[in-house]
């Protein structure tokens, strides 16, 4: 204070008008120690029931997966964790190269060319493809599953309100679950400026008419844009290698927590087209070398297209992303590798499948709902057994399981359904044990 | 003398050897595959994976060495000073970083049942009362991912409150600042608006007249930060809001500049109605590299049926989650925000408390105006607009006469001061500065830190004078010198990913 000449800090706040000014404190809660905002929070959290209290039976669009420890320990580097966005390269080489070998393996298990290194999560990310695809084909329609997470359909819809953009929901095949291609086909003209699917879908199976769906999209001219979960890329089939133009999805279930659903991890990628690349959102990472070419080296690059630069015209709305959640993916799938994820794959489906064969025995159940082969998430339809979906839900809860998702809102066509999700995480006792106490509850009277 | 590690450290795809690996996955239980057999029978031929995706193949011990090492060649706020402008680079208190990683909150889905999800949500409420008090706002969402998702949330809800009143088609335009942030005009033209730019008079406020001459009944909202990008508070508040209000427009807050008026003066009070908090800026939470940040939207009681579902709510007993808003914009991301970095700043609230958070606010000012102070003094560095008034949070430098006489532009000298172990500030921003430096100490910083950057920006200077083609050469300490950026973007050598890499290496 002295060396600026003032006496009291108040003087450096004269040019707020008085008026405006605090008269009293605001009603906040008072300092406390660094012990006691840790044994505060610990009780508070404590009231959490977590994965570790009960089996938890939940996905749709936030996974349990296990985080290998290595992972935890790279994020948790406080030369990344606490760097800002790398906009002086020559001294942040560090989270530039990592983000880099981030957009790389997005590359390379979707099969695209380009990756951003990040979008907010698989919702907003469908919102900005969505509108990429309009600025690509000035076009005022898209095209999108009837099955799909209601999340994503209404973050879809606020995305693109203000644009004026029509919304038509194609409907799928009552026996599979399968788009329904006749209803494409007659909803599908040259106003649409994309098709969008999901694979594994919102409930669990595996769309397999993708390259029919693209030929229609591509015939008329419009954008195809799939949607991953990602950690099915070791077994299914990339969507790059089916004439998918953008690939989004949720990166979260590689290597990051649920935190109860964020933050989240919002892919996106595209194929090498300039023209394309040049509408696409978010910051991307670029390798070059030092200009004197002694070293290999990465930095922004695009940058014309993002808001610090363009303003008004820039592609998205996006500055801070999800870079750290990128990094732990990059180092999730290091430790994996190509033979990991494969196998990864087949654990999570194998598990999937013998909860789907044990739940199907169970009078009156019908599990799954539709006849496609399924991934990790699958439908428990109860129908004929008499029970609520949110009656077994209660007596479950009562006896220390947590089942899957109510969705007899969200899709009432089906009626009383749920969907269920098993991974890695799920043990055959927990899975025997659900099976068991669910077929207790649809027998009790 | 600051040396950034300089590792030879290759791509990760040219690391490894072909069928090491540095994760097992758990094995499938006998039961289970003599029950379901080879899965991979049932996958349609047609939809598996022929070829295997061509990731690395590390051990464990490889991996960690390859990160580790590259996290050596990243600068970050434990290692020094970062006086980003507007970016507010501060601590990250260790403790929140300890509670963020407890099982308790990284294991919990966001479907669970209410009841067993209490905890988090009385975290989450709480949090939002005290951010409503904060910023003088009614109610708060929490659920923008970042800044500039709060700021297309709060452009959305603009255009819901005049759909309501029947007058969207005609309220088209959003006025900001030449001096604003660039996600300013990103959002609102997101939203669908039509951005009409307001000068900035010659005290780098907003020109009060041109604010007049531009509000129309076309005029849905007006965005501004204050203090505004030069560190200045628009002390015209109260006008500017009542010219925006006669016309029925609405005032929106950026809160990228909040950290020095907390406890001091509040958004809502001085007529804004809607306003978002950057919660990595002013609550303290790491940036990590570029995100996830969080960025909460606090409303005026008007606006606040607009707000996203769902919000948490409390019936005296219990916490829940509530859909049932009809006026509500909908949803702009999954789930309920990003939780893990909220808990952080719940945490970093109550540590530092009501007189916590106003002392930041001094200190983040008292810093800013003794570096301002000190930085005046030297040559080459001037400071434009109202050099009589106090900065708040930041102050803006620029540095054209340098650039004129001796070629040592902004660039140059951000670049020169990586070489002493220190991030620059903000470069060319705000666009109505010359060579502009943007600078914010923020409060995390001790008078000696403050005192080595000051002597810093003093040996740049000289050497700008004596010795400039020194200066040019910046930097030269850090992990790499000056990179070809322009190499980077230029379609024919552009390289996003190792696929293309590989493709351009191969032609």
């Amino acid at each position: 204070m002295r060396e600026i000449g003032i006496k009291d800090i108040a003087e450096l706040y004269s040019d707020v008008p008085s008026k405006f000014r605090l008269k009293k404190k605001l009603k906040l809660p008072n300092s406390i120690s660094e012990q006691e905002v840790e044994s505060y929070v610990e009780k508070l959290l404590s009231r959490n029931k977590t994965f570790q209290d009960m089996p938890i039976f939940l996905g749709a669009g936030c996974w349990p997966h296990y985080v290998p420890a290595a992972v935890e320990e790279i994020i948790h580097r406080t030369e990344f964790l606490t760097s800002y966005t790398p906009y002086q390269p020559e001294i942040s080489q560090g989270i530039l190269q990592a983000l880099f070998e981030y957009q790389s393996m997005i590359c390379e298990i979707t099969a695209m060319d380009v990756a951003n290194c990040s979008m907010y999560d698989w919702a907003s990310a469908l919102g900005e493809a969505v509108r990429m695809a309009v600025r690509l084909t000035h076009r005022q329609e898209a095209l999108i599953p009837r099955i799909i997470h209601p999340e994503r359909t209404d973050t879809l819809r606020t995305y693109t309100e203000p644009i004026g953009l029509h919304v038509k929901t194609v409907d799928y095949d009552k026996e599979a679950g399968q788009l329904n291609l006749e209803d494409l086909k007659s909803k599908i003209s040259e106003k649409t400026a994309a098709v969008y699917i999901e694979n594994p879908t919102y409930l669990g199976f595996i769309e397999t008419q993708v390259e029919d769906i693209a030929q229609e999209a591509h015939h008329h001219g419009a954008l195809f844009i799939v949607g991953v979960d990602p950690i099915s890329l070791g077994v299914l089939k990339p969507p790059g290698e089916y004439e998918t133009d953008i690939v989004i999805g949720e990166g979260q279930p590689l290597g990051n927590h649920m935190n109860y659903g964020g933050p989240l991890l919002g892919i996106f990628a595209c194929k090498d087209d300039m023209q394309v690349i040049r509408q696409m959102p978010g910051r991307v990472i670029g390798m070059t070398t030092t200009l004197d070419e002694k070293r290999v080296g990465f930095c922004n690059a695009l940058q014309t297209r993002e808001q610090h630069i363009r303003r008004e015209n820039a592609t998205s709305i996006i500055c801070s992303n999800e870079a750290l959640c990128g990094v732990a993916t990059a180092v999730y799938l290091t430790l994996l590798g190509p033979k990991g994820l494969e196998e990864l794959g087949k654990t999570i489906m194998s598990k999937a499948q013998y909860a789907m064969q044990l739940l199907s025995k169970i009078d009156g159940a019908k599990v799954p709902l539709f006849k496609s082969v399924h991934f990790k998430e699958f439908t428990v339809n109860f129908n004929r057994t008499k029970k609520t979906v949110s009656h077994v839900h209660e007596r479950l809860l009562q006896k220390g399981i947590h089942g899957g998702k109510d969705i007899t809102k969200e899709f009432s066509e089906l009626g009383e359904t749920a969907l269920y999700c098993v991974t890695e995480i799920h043990s055959k006792e927990e899975i025997d044990n659900l099976a068991d106490t669910v077929k207790q509850i649809v027998e009790e009277r | 003398m600051f040396r950034q590690a300089r590792w030879d450290e290759k791509v990760i795809f040219d690391l490894g050897f072909a069928g090491r690996r540095g994760f097992a996955v758990p094995k499938i239980e006998a039961e289970v595959k003599n029950l379901v057999g080879n899965v991979e029978a049932l996958i349609p031929q047609k939809m598996k994976r022929k070829t295997p995706p061509n990731l690395p193949e590390l051990s464990e011990v490889e991996a960690v060495r390859h990160f580790i090492r590259l996290s050596q060649m990243n600068y970050c706020v434990d290692l020094g000073f970062y006086p980003l402008g507007s970016c507010t680079m501060k601590y990250n208190p260790k403790i929140n970083e300890k509670l963020a990683r407890l099982r308790t909150l990284s294991m919990i889905h966001p479907y669970q049942d209410e009841s067993t999800v209490q905890g988090i949500l009385e975290i989450l409420y709480k949090l939002s009362k005290w951010l409503a008090e904060i910023t003088g706002t009614y109610e708060i969402s929490l659920q923008p991912a970042a800044g500039a998702h709060g700021e297309f949330l709060g452009a959305l809800i603009m255009r819901a409150h005049h759909k309501l009143n029947n007058d969207h088609e005609k309220r088209t335009e959003l006025i900001v600042p030449d001096s604003a942030h660039g996600t300013n005009p990103a959002s609102g033209t997101m939203a669908g608006f039509k951005i009409i730019v307001v000068p900035s008079d010659e005290s780098g406020c907003i020109d009060i007249e041109a604010l007049k001459a531009a509000v129309s009944e076309h005029t849905a909202g007006l965005m501004l930060t204050n203090p505004n990008t030069l560190g200045i508070f628009e002390r015209n508040i109260e006008d500017i809001a009542e010219i925006v209000h006669d016309v029925d427009g609405l005032l929106y807050y950026d809160g990228a500049n909040l950290n020095p008026i907390l406890g001091k003066v509040r958004p809502g009070d001085m007529g804004f109605d809607i306003v978002h908090i950057n919660i990595h800026k002013t609550f303290g939470t790491p940036h990590g590299g570029g995100g996830p940040g969080a960025g909460p939207v606090g409303v005026c009681k008007e606006l606040e049926k607009f707000l996203p579902v769902p919000r948490v709510v409390f019936d005296g007993k219990r916490y829940h989650l509530d859909y049932n808003k009809p006026h509500s914009i909908g949803k702009i991301r999954s789930f309920y925000g990003n939780t893990a970095v909220l808990l952080r700043a719940f945490a970093y609230i109550l540590n530092l408390g009501v007189e916590g958070l106003e002392e930041i606010a001094e200190v983040s000012v008292l810093n800013a105006n003794y570096v301002m102070k000190k930085l005046k003094e030297i040559e080459g560095f001037e400071l434009p607009y109202a050099d009589k008034r106090p900065r708040k949070h930041e102050c803006v430098f620029s540095v054209k006469n340098l650039s004129k006489e001796k070629g040592i532009r902004a660039l140059n000298v951000s670049k020169k001061i990586l070489d002493y172990g220190m991030h620059s500030p903000t470069t060319y921003f705000p666009l109505i500065v010359e060579e502009a430096l943007m600078i914010e100490p923020t409060e995390s910083f001790e008078k000696e830190e403050l005192d080595r950057f000051i002597e810093v920006i003093k040996n740049i200077s000289k050497e700008a004078h004596e010795n400039p083609d020194k200066v040019l050469e910046a930097p030269q300490n850090t992990a790499a010198t000056r990179l070809d950026e322009v190499k980077a973007s230029h379609p024919k050598t552009m390289i996003l990913s190792w696929r293309m890499y590989k493709k351009k290496t191969k032609s």
